[in-house]
């Protein structure tokens, strides 16, 4: 029997304030993994420094590009954090955000001269009820055939893709579009009013804070969040309360589907304003690393959020500025992820050196 | 390391030097004092009695002798030197063992494979030492067999055998006869006496008076954290031993003669169920009826189906739709019913476990009031009105005098006893029509236990029809207004008061009931 030289025992007595050290942990330790490797792509330390943290808040536009991109993240990491309280991993938050943008935008496309004004909320009720379609095909199997959710969600993203590469070259494809693989572009009615002038910010960044408020009131103040809680944390206390489980798969698959879809619909009616080739910079896989860093807290995501949001713009100026190649960006939320996962095992477990037995025998 | 062999007779306590020592030792957690200035003499040789309410700080004290926590103040002097024990590993290397009274060993695994896991030697280099170990010490167990084909009495002689192996001079044994059929009971002391005989000290943790009376050679009674006595138990009576340990005479529950309603509000019909789990017990033909007004015991030897019993019970084992009607709650089918569809029914019930099943362990006792009583009022509109879940469960800890840091208190900074009080005094205040419960003083003291008792007889005499599952036949015999046994599966018949003795009872423990009487009727007593 080999063993390790140190002992992981859990924390029974955790201070206040000790919830924070993991994720700013994870920060600081992204910030100098940034710096490294923007380094060693020949970016000298402070102007990578600059053009990945401070840049993106150095200027109105920037700014806007800030908010821009931390609402889609802020709206699904809320809704994937209340299904991983209750244990129900929704990896497919990306393929759901696809078909949310792709039913988001029937619409507009069939109906490219309309001016009404419900055409924007109609499009993204459908949006969501496509998200969460999506999502209850996972829901489905995971009920009744007892087929593991993360698997299908993550495959369901690859089927969502495929669908979206079919559409946009074929059926809804723009037939005025010299047969670039994109939809027509959407009439104004179909297109979220932009907030500030001067930057892309729309009004979707409403829709994310107030859904940060709905999280909240979910999680800590409804019976339903609490009942999700408790099948996550226990779930025999919750077999023993009578808290359906088959119930909490269901919701939190919808609730991820639902915020999934509807920023599907947001991409396509704001920045992108038709439906492409590509909907999404992974926003639906970034979420998942948003909702963890912040500790699946409704507040915690918020920043968490505005981090997130902050890398992905930093990583799109240090690669018009510097030339550094986008994929920086991912390795960077990869780092992110990683350091908070490695910083919550030492918050969650105290590791100490295995005493060697031989040791203690000489004094006993 | 070997154990030394004292020549000393156990009795001379006054001669020699003592082998533990505790001068002064406190330990408080966040406001609370679990230990406060607690001082103990432990001769080798001795059977020391280790004797207090829940909350009382036992469990406190053995984790700072085990080394699982270290003491805020105080010293612990080993063989007369100070020392500071800084982990389970180093209490054991230095000579301290401990029998936990909830089993640590791998199912799938044999008996030597276990403790190989805990030496550095092989299984197969083990086996021997394990027979050789269980010959001395009469502790008869077969190192190659499986530990999930063992009893429990199979899988205690393995733990201590595991514990032997590392030549402790004192073993800590928590709540060691809990596990137990009274049959069991003499062996276990006949080989903590040959342990004490050759030297080894025993920490033995009971709130079974009657064992300690006969079996230890001293006691320190502790009561809120202090030790109020240090007697000689075999001079003692039981109530004086009580007194000591409460502070006050024990209350007994009143006994009312029952009133059963002529209805029964929850019943088994020829119930036969076979659980998933490979090593569950299945259920075979089981009838049983409990009427309103009355308290229906089932008494047996743990992992005689009792588990089985309770979840088909409670609903969180839900029968296939053609059965349901092998379960009736007033005369109507619900064996396919979940659990919260029977609670709307009038059903509450209390589960073995605590953490984990009873209560959230992370989450407050204000959180854990809503899990069973949400439908007390506590929701509106889908949202938790936290005001009334708080007085829930406030009401629930001044009544059944749970120690804690109040409501917002997470469950698991609780003393076992102490959740279970909360649990039950939750589920009695739901005022359910139906109440199962399971082991409803499991490690809950003497005081507390009879509270408990007594508030399940109110409750009966408010019409209410309960089944108290437990193992301790003391407590059975003490509220139940009949009994039955449960032996593999199988339920035997009815006794009334009268009729249960301890020696019919304990025949049926053993399947005693299974010859003749092959037609049962549940009868209301």
């Amino acid at each position: 029997m080999t063993r390790l030289p140190f002992i992981i025992e859990t924390r029974t007595h955790r201070r206040p304030g000790f919830a924070l050290i993991a994720p700013l942990v994870a920060i600081v330790v992204t910030v100098v993994a940034g710096l490294i490797i923007m380094t060693a792509l020949g970016v000298p330390p402070l102007r990578a420094l600059y053009f990945l943290y401070a840049a993106p808040l150095s200027s109105l536009y920037n700014f806007g590009e800030v908010l821009l991109k931390m609402t889609p993240l802020l709206l699904i990491a809320q809704a994937l954090a209340i299904g991983f309280r209750a244990k129900v991993w929704n990896i497919g938050a990306e393929g759901q955000l696809i078909l949310g943008a792709i039913g988001g935008s029937l619409l507009p496309i069939w109906f490219n001269d309309s001016q009404s004004t419900l055409m924007l909320p109609v499009m993204a009720l459908i949006g969501m009820v496509f998200g969460m379609g999506w999502a209850s095909i996972a829901a489905w199997l995971r009920t009744r055939f007892n087929a593991n959710e993360i698997l299908v969600t993550l495959m369901l993203n690859s089927i969502a893709l495929q669908l979206l590469y079919y559409l946009v070259s074929g059926p809804l494809r723009d037939p005025a579009g010299f047969n670039f693989p994109q939809s027509a572009l959407f009439p104004d009615a179909a297109m979220l009013p932009v907030l500030i002038e001067g930057t892309r910010v729309n009004a979707s960044l409403f829709v994310g804070l107030a859904a940060t408020v709905l999280a909240w009131f979910f999680v800590e103040r409804s019976m339903m969040g609490y009942r999700l809680e408790v099948g996550g944390t226990a779930p025999s206390a919750a077999r023993y309360a009578g808290f359906s489980e088959a119930q909490a798969v269901w919701l939190s698959l919808l609730i991820g589907g639902a915020a999934a879809g509807l920023v599907g619909v947001f991409e396509v009616a704001g920045p992108l304003g038709q439906l492409q080739r590509v909907v999404s910079p992974g926003y639906g896989f970034a979420a998942i690393i948003v909702a963890f860093l912040g500790g699946l807290n409704a507040v915690g995501i918020l920043f968490a959020a505005f981090f997130m949001a902050i890398i992905f713009v930093g990583g799109d100026i240090a690669q018009t500025a510097a030339g550094v190649p986008y994929q920086v960006n991912t390795v960077l939320q990869g780092v992110l992820l990683v350091s908070y996962i490695a910083a919550r095992l030492f918050v969650d477990y105290r590791v100490r050196r295995r005493v060697p037995p031989r040791a203690v025998e000489a004094h006993a | 390391m070997t154990v030394k062999f004292s020549a000393l007779g156990a009795i001379d306590q006054g001669v020699g030097a003592p082998l533990l020592e505790l001068a002064g030792v406190t330990k408080a957690f966040s406001g609370v004092v679990a230990n406060d200035a607690v001082s103990l003499r432990v001769m080798p040789g001795e059977i020391h009695a280790i004797l207090g309410e829940n909350g009382a700080g036992k469990s406190t004290l053995m984790k700072l002798i085990y080394g699982v926590m270290a003491p805020d103040a105080g010293e612990i002097r080993w063989h007369g030197k100070p020392v500071e024990i800084a982990s389970p590993a180093h209490a054991r290397n230095l000579g301290v063992g401990m029998v936990f009274q909830h089993f640590s060993l791998l199912e799938s695994l044999t008996v030597a494979e276990n403790i190989s896991l805990s030496t550095p030697h092989k299984a197969r280099d083990l086996q021997r030492r394990i027979g050789e170990i269980g010959e001395r010490f009469g502790l008869p167990v077969d190192p190659r067999a499986l530990v999930h084909s063992l009893s429990v009495g199979q899988r205690q002689r393995a733990e201590i055998i595991r514990c032997l192996l590392q030549g402790p001079r004192l073993i800590i044994m928590d709540e060691p006869t809990s596990v137990l059929p009274p049959t069991g009971i003499p062996a276990l002391f006949e080989t903590i006496r040959k342990l004490a005989a050759q030297g080894c000290a025993i920490l033995f943790i009971s709130h079974k008076l009657e064992e300690i009376r006969v079996l230890c050679h001293k006691a320190t009674v502790m009561r809120a954290g202090r030790v109020v006595a240090t007697v000689d138990p075999t001079k003692e009576t039981n109530e004086t031993l009580a007194k000591l340990m409460i502070g006050r005479d024990i209350p007994r529950a009143p006994r009312t003669p029952p009133r059963p309603a002529e209805m029964a509000a929850m019943q088994l019909d020829s119930l036969s169920y076979r659980p998933d789990d490979p090593f569950g017990t299945a259920l075979a033909g089981v009838d049983l009826s409990i009427h309103p007004g009355e308290i229906v015991g089932i008494a047996g030897v743990s992992g005689n189906g009792q588990r089985e019993l309770a979840a088909v019970l409670s609903g969180e084992t839900v029968l296939p739709s053609a059965e349901r009607q092998r379960l009736a709650i007033d005369g109507r089918p619900c064996g396919n019913l979940g659990p919260g569809a029977r609670r709307r029914l009038g059903l509450a019930f209390v589960p073995e476990e605590r953490n984990g099943r009873g209560a959230v362990p992370e989450m407050s006792l204000t959180k854990n009031s809503l899990l069973t009583a949400h439908g007390d009022g506590m929701v509106s509109r889908g949202m938790i009105a936290f005001g009334r879940a708080r007085a829930f469960a406030e009401r629930c800890i001044a009544e059944m005098d749970v120690r804690c840091g109040g409501p917002s208190a997470p469950a698991h900074s609780l003393s076992g006893g102490n959740l279970q009080k909360f649990i039950v005094g939750r589920e009695i205040r739901l005022k359910p029509r139906i109440l199962v419960v399971s082991q409803p003083t499991w490690g809950v003291d003497v005081g507390a236990a009879a509270a408990i008792r007594r508030q399940l007889v109110e409750l009966r005499d408010g019409g209410a029809a309960i089944l108290v599952i437990s193992d301790e036949l003391e407590e059975l015999f003490e509220i139940a207004d009949r009994i039955q046994v449960l032996f593999r599966g199988q339920l035997s018949p009815s006794l009334s008061r009268q009729e249960a003795s301890t020696s019919l009872v304990g025949s049926y423990m053993t399947g005693g009931f299974l010859g003749g009487a092959t037609r049962r009727e549940a009868v209301p007593a």
